[in-house]
């Protein structure tokens, strides 16, 4: 029962269409799976009911035929998407108690396409961190493991890293706004892409950072990410920044055949102190692409190390005006007021209640960059960083360069709570190589590639041009399929 | 440019949020430590770069100036903590 839920999208889709297995019962596997995985703290909601429909509605819809690829597929779905009569609650206090009367567009889209709504996961409280440990739910916990300490998954969306690494779920959902995705999925051995930006509809998604904001597919392989990313993309007339144009078929973009590309290797990513293990990994993956015929060149981003602070401008910036709208009016939580309390206090009391401390941190920061007085000396430089940011792979496509190979994160999972009295800025480093992709737009995947010393899974990461994810996922399969990343976590849990 | 004790709290009440008194030490020295951070920003040469209003060159789409949607105030009601007679209620805001 329990190797039901370990299967690919791919493989089971193939099982499905030949009668091989039903979507009752992957999808009973999985609810089997998550009900013994409550130490992970994966899933934050489990809806069975939901679920057991939705897989009776797509076996019989697969009987008859002509299913689309997403179709019996038991999915995990991050706290930050709306779903209509689930509470969605960001991971956050303050939403206590929401059910959204509305369904995302990437949701709705998924369900269109027969998929199963398994529940909700675990996040980082609205998707500010990097280690699943400003959740409402408490941590998530990583199912890789190498001693008695429990690691983290990654953030923010950790919970979706988790719960597809421990075989909960065939496939979750993510969002990345500074590399909430692929941090998570190098974190757990998984795959994670992070679509161009306006490739999803971020309708009914619960906005952090909309100008970095995209949602994409967390998976076990990479043909399970264009797989699944082909189901969630598309323009949406909800989401005016969602770019109107066609999705190519991203599975059949997969090849395998990357002779003749060329693959950039930026050398402001050889960063001071970072491990061995690291750079070695980085120069194998770049030796894998070259045997299976890219050509290798090194390439330059001068405005590389200005990214991190330039983002972290710009998103709490964006994240401040977003989150004005959690005020004890319209919904979730509101604080108990004292006599003679007014507006203001109910604002005030609702807010220092319902956020926690990274995000009133991070709110502050915003409102503090945007006050009269500081707005040209922080945000509108920032913005003129991220032009410049954006400018340098601009050049380098020019160029010729097809695909960008880094490193996926600066190191293998952490230690949950070691970070804990570290400074704000500390934490914020771990997505140093994933941030320049969100402020230019960019798509990237995060591709397992090898184990450190411990036994931890590392990642590689692929920057590709604007609107070429095929492309990208092409080179990512080409470079999945030559690290031959096969380890599991052992189940502990 | 670091914040001072004054500052932090005027930051939390712009952010309505409410900031013990005693919080306000740490929280101040907090932020002073991100801005530090975000200061090396200030050695680009950014000079003549328009600051950056949409990642991808687009031109946002418009429809048509009609009502599209609407007529549901009972489920845009629903999730209030406090809602009477098809109104969101708030604490009294003028005597």
């Amino acid at each position: 029962m329990s190797e039901l839920s370990k299967l690919t999208l791919a493989a089971a889709r193939d099982a499905l269409r030949k009668g091989e297995t039903t979507s009752l019962a992957l999808t009973e596997a999985c609810l089997s799976e998550i009900e013994g995985a409550a130490r992970l703290n994966a899933f934050v909601r489990v809806t069975p009911e939901i679920a057991l429909d939705q897989a009776r509605a797509a076996d019989a819809r697969i009987a008859a035929g002509e299913a689309p690829a997403m179709c019996g597929m038991p999915l995990g779905i991050k706290d930050l998407f709306c779903t209509r009569g689930v509470p969605s609650q960001a991971a956050s206090h303050i939403l206590n108690g929401f059910r959204p009367e509305y369904e995302s567009t990437v949701t709705q889209k998924l369900w269109d396409a027969g998929a199963v709504m398994l529940g909700k996961l675990n996040m980082d409280e609205f998707a500010m961190g990097s280690s699943n440990e400003t959740s409402t739910y408490g941590n998530a916990v990583n199912p890789w493991k190498v001693d008695d300490r429990d690691l983290t998954p990654g953030g923010s969306s950790g919970g979706s890293a988790a719960a597809v690494a421990a075989d909960l779920c065939l496939a979750a959902t993510g969002t990345d706004t500074g590399g909430s995705i692929r941090q998570p999925a190098a974190f757990t051995g998984i795959v994670g892409i992070k679509p161009t930006y306006g490739r999803v509809s971020r309708w009914g998604i619960v906005a952090f950072a909309s100008s970095l904001d995209q949602a994409g597919p967390m998976t076990r392989t990479v043909r399970d990410a264009a797989i699944m990313l082909g189901a969630m993309a598309g323009h949406d007339p909800k989401d005016s920044t969602s770019a109107d144009i066609p999705v190519p078929d991203f599975e059949a973009a997969l090849t395998g055949d990357i002779r003749g590309k060329t693959i950039g290797i930026p050398s402001e990513y050889r960063m001071a102190g970072m491990p061995a293990e690291i750079e070695a990994l980085w120069s194998r993956g770049a030796e894998m692409l070259k045997d299976a015929g890219a050509r290798i060149v090194d390439i330059s981003l001068p405005h590389t190390r200005y990214a991190l602070p330039a983002y972290y401008v710009i998103a709490p910036a964006e994240a401040s005006s977003n989150l004005a709208r959690y005020d004890g009016v319209r919904y979730g939580h509101r604080a108990k007021l004292a006599e003679g309390d007014g507006i203001v206090q109910m604002y005030e009391k609702t807010r220092a209640e319902g956020f926690g401390k990274e995000v009133q941190r991070r709110v502050m920061i915003g409102t503090y960059v945007l006050s009269a007085g500081f707005y040209d000396a922080y945000y509108n430089r920032a913005r003129k960083v991220r032009a410049l940011i954006k400018r340098d792979f601009d050049e380098v496509f020019a160029q010729g360069v097809d695909a960008i190979l880094t490193p996926a994160t600066p190191s293998a999972a952490f230690g949950l709570g070691e970070m804990q009295d570290a400074d704000p800025v500390e934490m914020y480093l771990n997505d140093v190589f994933t941030v320049t992709v969100n402020l230019a737009g960019l798509p990237g995947i995060a591709v397992p590639a090898g184990l450190d010393a411990q036994g931890l899974p590392l990642g590689l990461q692929l920057i590709g041009r604007p609107w070429e994810e095929g492309d990208l996922l092409n080179t990512a399969q080409v470079l999945e399929d030559a690290a031959g990343f096969v380890s599991r976590p052992a189940k502990w849990w | 440019m670091s914040i001072d004790i004054d500052t932090a709290r005027r930051v939390a009440h712009l952010a309505r949020i409410a900031v013990a008194e005693e919080d306000l030490p740490a929280l101040a020295q907090q932020l002073s430590g991100i801005l530090t951070f975000m200061e090396q920003l200030n050695e680009v040469d950014v000079s003549g770069v328009e600051p950056m209003t949409s990642v991808t060159p687009m031109r946002l789409k418009r429809r048509a100036d009609v009502v599209t949607d609407g007529g549901y105030a009972a489920q845009i009601l629903s999730n209030a903590p406090d809602a009477r007679e098809g109104f969101f209620a708030v604490p009294k805001v003028v005597e």
